[in-house]
């Protein structure tokens, strides 16, 4: 269900935690797993399960209350943007719409072509950066003025 | 003066990418004060005394001095106990242990290491927040660096101290940086907190005894440990002890952190940030994270950077994430942002906040749109009232306390929108 990599990534978390604890990787197994399949499917949150020798249900509820966590399919590069305070007082608001205009999308939506979904942000902890934004959950791009955004997009399209 | 006004950031240079590995640590005076404390076979009484000593209070909200949380846990238990750090930073306006897991990780190790050798703990996690992957490998590598160097495993310095680090990712959850709501998600679950007592000192992670500090608390350790708690207490003022990083964020020209002694005036910090965007007034700080009640601009010019200042001057010192809004700023809207973040990230277990917040934000976003009533600043005055001190956590009072200083503070700005239908600025 998940690949050889996926597996080892898991099992190198696993080392971390007390032998009866296997529950405390299912965090990590989870972003492991997404990162290879995209979004979590009941199948793959199943898979994790007996994996962790867990009931489905307890990592369903993790899935579920963790924000980062793919729920639904998304396009191939998810952009999220926080516009929380700090950063709203920074320019967040205004790299929000340059990339409402630029990819024709709002918050939770995905372009037509399956390229990027726009997603709001929380509290990232680099407010100093701002505006501030992931892609996929992992790559952090700070001072994102309308310039490096679409320097941005550009690089992500090719 | 001639005490270094820095002790966490001190000497690092950012432009270097290598000045976080071990070798330019060991070069800044890294890991001496683990190395004395083994070799002069230090009392781990005495470390403690010296922490209590230095006034070190927790730096990451609650400003709980350091040393007593650590005298809390229980010296002759047999089984397994926990030492765990608290790098879920996600507090708005906070992003100043990013920068010591990413520029000065060892220091950070180092300090885990001190208080676990004082604690007698054999294992620790250092949970870091879900949105820095690139600090989370940052640490990996520098804990697996300080395992090669045989800082960390069994018999540390071919001592009989041992003691096992690893990192946990976390994934996108604010209420984790709450400390049982932590230890909730170490142990694979919803991250929600716990009811207190016990506390972690007697039933933490796994339900063995556990301590959690926050990444700057740690990493004011080693100096103290080195220079001792008195130099460290003398940095800062009394009851106020060393140097804190303050995150600057908002309407200044140079937002960033800035490290300086406690006590430090909030102009002289201010200064320091390049001053007001555009040279504009300011208007109202939130000196201590969003989660913080708001000052006016007059006040904060007249207060210094540490927990008692702030506290007489109404607000709290916090996680020292100073917001800064030049006299532009709709407080209204501000409000309305942070309203907003609090309904999202209430982890849902107790109605008064569940449901309480989702109110607060409603109501704020509809005199926000122009749709608001000259009683809604009441209600919410009586919101507040309703969720603070009336839930398992803190997340309950951070979501009330902004509410009632903004209207507090800024209440002709309120009653404008309800009249006018519009902002004020």
């Amino acid at each position: 269900m998940l690949s050889a990599e996926s597996l080892k990534k898991i099992d190198y978390e696993l080392t971390k935690y007390p032998a009866d604890q296997k529950q405390s990787a299912v965090m990590s197994a989870l972003a492991i797993a997404q990162d290879e399949k995209g979004w979590l499917t009941t199948e793959t949150m199943d898979f994790v399960a007996e994996y962790l020798d867990m009931p489905s249900i307890a990592v369903y509820e993790v899935a579920t209350f963790y924000t980062m966590y793919n729920l639904q399919p998304i396009g191939k590069y998810k952009i999220t943007v926080c516009t929380n305070l700090p950063c709203a007082l920074s320019g967040a608001n205004e790299a929000v719409a340059h990339f409402r205009e630029k990819l024709g999308i709002g918050f939770n939506e995905t372009t037509t072509d399956g390229k990027f979904t726009l997603k709001e942000g929380e509290c990232m902890g680099a407010c100093g950066d701002a505006p501030v934004l992931l892609v996929n959950n992992k790559r952090m791009c700070s001072f994102m003025s309308n310039d490096k955004i679409d320097q941005l997009l550009e690089d992500l399209s090719k | 003066m001639n005490q270094p006004a820095q002790i966490l950031l001190d000497g690092l240079n950012p432009s270097d990418p290598n000045d976080w590995r071990l070798k330019n640590y060991e070069q800044r005076e890294g890991y001496a004060a683990l190395r004395k404390i083994l070799s002069e076979k230090i009392p781990p009484e005495k470390v403690i005394e010296e922490v209590k000593k230095s006034a070190l209070r927790g730096r990451g909200g609650a400003g709980f001095p350091t040393g007593l949380k650590w005298s809390f846990m229980p010296k002759q238990y047999e089984g397994d106990k926990y030492l765990v750090c608290n790098s879920d930073e996600g507090e708005p306006g906070t992003f100043k242990d990013r920068d010591i897991m990413r520029y000065n990780p060892h220091m950070l190790i180092e300090g885990m290491l001190i208080g676990a050798y004082a604690m007698g703990i054999k294992a620790g996690y250092n949970y870091v927040h879900g949105e820095i992957w690139d600090v989370y490998e940052r640490m990996e590598e520098a804990v697996d660096e300080a395992r090669a160097a045989g800082y960390l495993g069994d018999n540390i310095l071919d001592s009989d101290f041992s003691f096992q680090l690893y990192n946990h990712h976390g994934y996108g959850a604010y209420i984790c940086g709450e400390e049982t709501a932590l230890l909730e998600s170490l142990e694979g679950k919803k991250g929600q907190p716990r009811f207190k007592p016990p506390f972690p000192a007697s039933f933490g992670l796994y339900g063995k005894p556990t301590t959690i500090n926050n990444t700057e608390t740690f990493a004011s350790v080693p100096w103290i440990i080195r220079h001792g708690g008195d130099k460290f207490l003398q940095l800062g003022k009394p009851n106020n002890g060393g140097t804190k990083i303050f995150s600057v964020s908002g309407h200044v020209n140079k937002p960033g952190n800035y490290e300086v002694p406690l006590g430090t005036p909030f102009a002289a910090l201010l200064e320091m940030a390049g001053g007001m965007r555009g040279g504009r007034k300011l208007k109202g700080c939130i000196p201590g994270g969003s989660s913080m009640p708001v000052l006016p601009g007059d006040v904060m010019m007249q207060t210094d950077m540490d927990y008692d200042s702030i506290a007489k001057a109404g607000s709290f010192l916090g996680s020292g994430a100073v917001i800064i809004m030049d006299d532009t700023t709709c407080m209204v809207r501000a409000l309305e942002r942070l309203s907003y973040f609090y309904y999202e990230e209430s982890c849902g277990q107790c109605t008064p906040c569940r449901e309480g917040t989702g109110w607060l934000y409603r109501i704020v976003h509809r005199i926000e749109t122009g749709k608001g009533r000259m009683e809604d600043l009441d209600l919410l005055n009586n919101l507040a009232d309703n969720i603070q001190g009336r839930t398992i956590c803190a997340l309950g009072d951070a979501a009330a306390m902004p509410v009632r200083a903004m209207i507090q503070h800024f209440r002709d700005e309120f009653a404008y929108h309800v009249e006018h239908k519009k902002c004020l600025v």
